[in-house]
């Protein structure tokens, strides 16, 4: 099997840094990691490659640094990998990113199956994906919680809904976005580190996927962020201490009260 | 996009509805409720009528029902390309989010995710869609200046749906389902619904218990109190380490990540872990024997105080409402 999984690099915590003047992101003094959710997109290709032979592509659209998620997926056992760079995909919304990632697919495919994390930890969009498979026109699906098994053609996959678990058929070459029920993702082994610290890793910049300069970073991206701020903290933090039976009861009663405020009791 | 399942329209629909005839209203536009499905009848597409759609477009197949985004895809662009809405929105359900980016991709216009707000420039007469970013820490205001649609899906609970208005009217038009529209590379094979206690991500309202339950059965009281509430019941990591909950029910960094009308948390500290699944709730409350709790800091509704002690007053006093309202 070929298979390619997308992989993006994330800042680390939740705790973002924001500049409050400005309102932008800072983004100095955050570690980078790949993209919490994008380790079960590898893990999970890492088992069908196991099971099937064959050879997994990482690819990323991102800074130069972004070559070191990539070199955590070469350590974990991923065989080859690609990085999208350049000053032009600067600003790249989720439409723009998908474009970008589809003209390297096509360019260094054919893949029997494209995995890629359900969303990412800092836009949490979980657009790309599905946006990919659009492009590309291979068949989706997503929220994978379980792959049951490949063979003639055809993946038998799990996907965790609202309401319940679906079990779905797909013809491939298809595209998958994985949540973390899938698997664990395993660690990089010693001899996978040192193997994946000397890699090769090919760079393509926007000339050589024969991306139209109009249609890449912000100047090819659809959306706009106009505006980025703190939310308010509306919490009203009523709070009540039930010191005794009759300030537990007086509670409760608040409770209630407020429970029918806010329209959760009718 | 109205949202059906076997037929019967979801509320969420009706949540979307409310969105939807604010920005018509403002932009002097009809509001079309599209319903893709099989065997949707015609009380429910008289109900998006009777909730705020001016009209509604029908396209009823076996095809549409389940499993291929493709399929759907395939058929809600054409008619968007026939009737050039300036806002497409759907629900950021399972559904939503995976129909709506595949579409937007087609249609080579922008999408904007799990949005918690939309208004109008008035100046512009663009969508401003508001959406959370990075685990809530940050809110976001994006617009699609050039291009048409502008799509957005909008997060279940952000809004409530509009009353059932019996007067009002509308047409239901029927669109035919075309024979090439249909994509059978995905399949669905099987189909398990969850249990009770596991369908948390789109519960309007979610009753959490943590360690500070000391036993498994006592989870039995929060299962009494999620019925009378009409929601589910959720978990911290240890409730589900040590066995007393199910995985599916865990809310957190390594569970689900909720955003109910209510969320209530029971014998649980509010570790960072935990609060990154549930503090963007609409509102939150906490019953916590420890006034330092963290929960506290992210509750609207605070009660310091045994649990063993609250929860039997607060399902008591709840059961007296119930037989009021029958
Ligand atoms: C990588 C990682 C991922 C994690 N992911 C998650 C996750 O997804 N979800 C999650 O929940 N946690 C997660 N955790 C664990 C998290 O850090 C906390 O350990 C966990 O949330 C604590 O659960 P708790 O609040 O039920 O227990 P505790 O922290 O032990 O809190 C119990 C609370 O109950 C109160 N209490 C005790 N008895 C009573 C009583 N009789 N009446 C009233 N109150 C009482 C106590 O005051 C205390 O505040 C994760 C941790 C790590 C390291
Ligand atoms: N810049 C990128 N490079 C490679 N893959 C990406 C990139 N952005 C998103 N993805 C993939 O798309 C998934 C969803 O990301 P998002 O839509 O940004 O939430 C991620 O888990 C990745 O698999």
């Amino acid at each position: 099997m070929r298979i390619a999984v997308t992989v993006k690099q994330v800042p680390e915590t939740g705790d973002v840094k924001m500049d409050e003047v400005t309102g932008t992101l800072v983004r100095e003094g955050c570690e980078s990691i790949m993209n919490p959710l994008d380790l079960h997109a590898v893990e999970a290709a890492l088992v069908l490659t196991q099971n099937h032979g064959g050879e997994i592509t990482v690819i990323s659209m991102g800074p130069p640094d972004a070559e070191r998620a990539l070199r955590e997926a070469l350590s974990m056992g991923c065989h080859q990998a690609l990085l999208i760079t350049g000053r032009a995909f600067a600003g790249s919304d989720t439409w723009a990113t998908a474009l970008a990632l589809s003209h390297a697919l096509r360019q260094c495919g054919p893949f029997d199956l494209i995995l890629c994390g359900e969303k990412a930890t800092d836009g949490e969009t979980g657009q790309v994906g599905p946006e990919l498979a659009a492009l590309l026109d291979v068949p989706l699906v997503t929220y994978v919680g379980r792959i049951v098994e490949v063979q003639k053609g055809k993946i038998i996959a799990s996907r965790y809904l609202e309401d319940g678990c679906e079990k779905i058929e797909a013809d491939l070459p298809a595209l998958l976005t994985v949540v973390r029920a899938v698997n664990s993702p395993r660690l990089p082994t010693l001899r996978g580190k040192k193997a994946a610290r000397s890699a090769g890793i090919s760079h393509l910049d926007e000339s050589q996927l024969g991306l139209d300069p109009e249609r890449i970073g912000l100047r090819g991206s659809p959306t706009r962020v106009e505006k980025i701020y703190r939310p308010q903290i509306t919490r009203t933090s009523r709070i009540f201490h039930a010191t005794d039976e009759k300030k537990a009861q007086d509670a409760v009663e608040e409770y209630i009260t407020f429970l029918r405020e806010k329209g959760v009791l009718r | 996009m109205a949202e059906a399942n076997g037929g019967r329209l979801k509320d969420v629909s009706f949540e979307l509805l409310r969105w939807g005839k604010t920005l018509s209203e403002t932009l002097e536009e009809p509001l079309t409720s599209v319903v893709l499905g099989h065997g949707v009848g015609e009380s429910e597409t008289q109900a998006l009528i009777e909730r705020g759609a001016d009209r509604v477009l029908k396209c009823d197949h076996p095809a549409l029902s389940c499993a291929s985004v493709e399929t759907q895809s395939r058929a809600l662009s054409v008619m968007v390309l026939q009737e050039n809405p300036s806002v497409v929105l759907a629900s950021a359900t399972t559904t939503g989010r995976s129909l709506l980016p595949h579409l937007a991709a087609k249609l080579g216009t922008g999408l904007t995710a799990d949005c918690t707000e939309l208004f109008i420039d008035e100046k512009t007469g663009d969508l401003i869609q508001v959406r959370p970013a990075i685990g809530g820490n940050i809110m976001a205001r994006i617009r699609t200046p050039h291009h048409r649609p502008q799509m957005a899906t909008v997060r279940p609970h952000s809004a409530l749906p509009l009353p059932h208005n019996p007067s009002r009217r509308g047409e239901v038009e029927v669109v035919p389902f075309h024979a090439e529209w249909e994509d059978t590379r995905v399949r669905r094979i099987d189909f398990t619904p969850s249990s009770q206690d596991e369908g948390i991500r789109d519960a309007e309202v979610v009753i959490a218990g943590g360690a500070g339950m000391r036993k498994g059965e006592n989870v039995s009281m929060l299962r009494e109190l999620a019925n009378l509430l009409g929601g589910k019941v959720g978990a911290s990591r240890t409730a589900v380490d040590r066995g007393w909950c199910a995985y599916p029910q865990q809310v957190g960094l390594s569970g689900k990540t909720v955003t109910p009308r209510h969320y209530l948390a029971v014998g649980i500290s509010g570790a960072i872990q935990h609060l990154a699944g549930m503090k963007t709730s609409e509102t939150i409350a906490a019953v916590n024997n420890d006034p330092d709790a963290l929960i506290f800091k992210v509750a609207d509704f605070g009660i310091v105080g045994d649990v063993f002690e609250i929860l039997p007053l607060l399902i008591d006093r709840l059961r007296k409402e119930s037989h009021h309202a029958f």
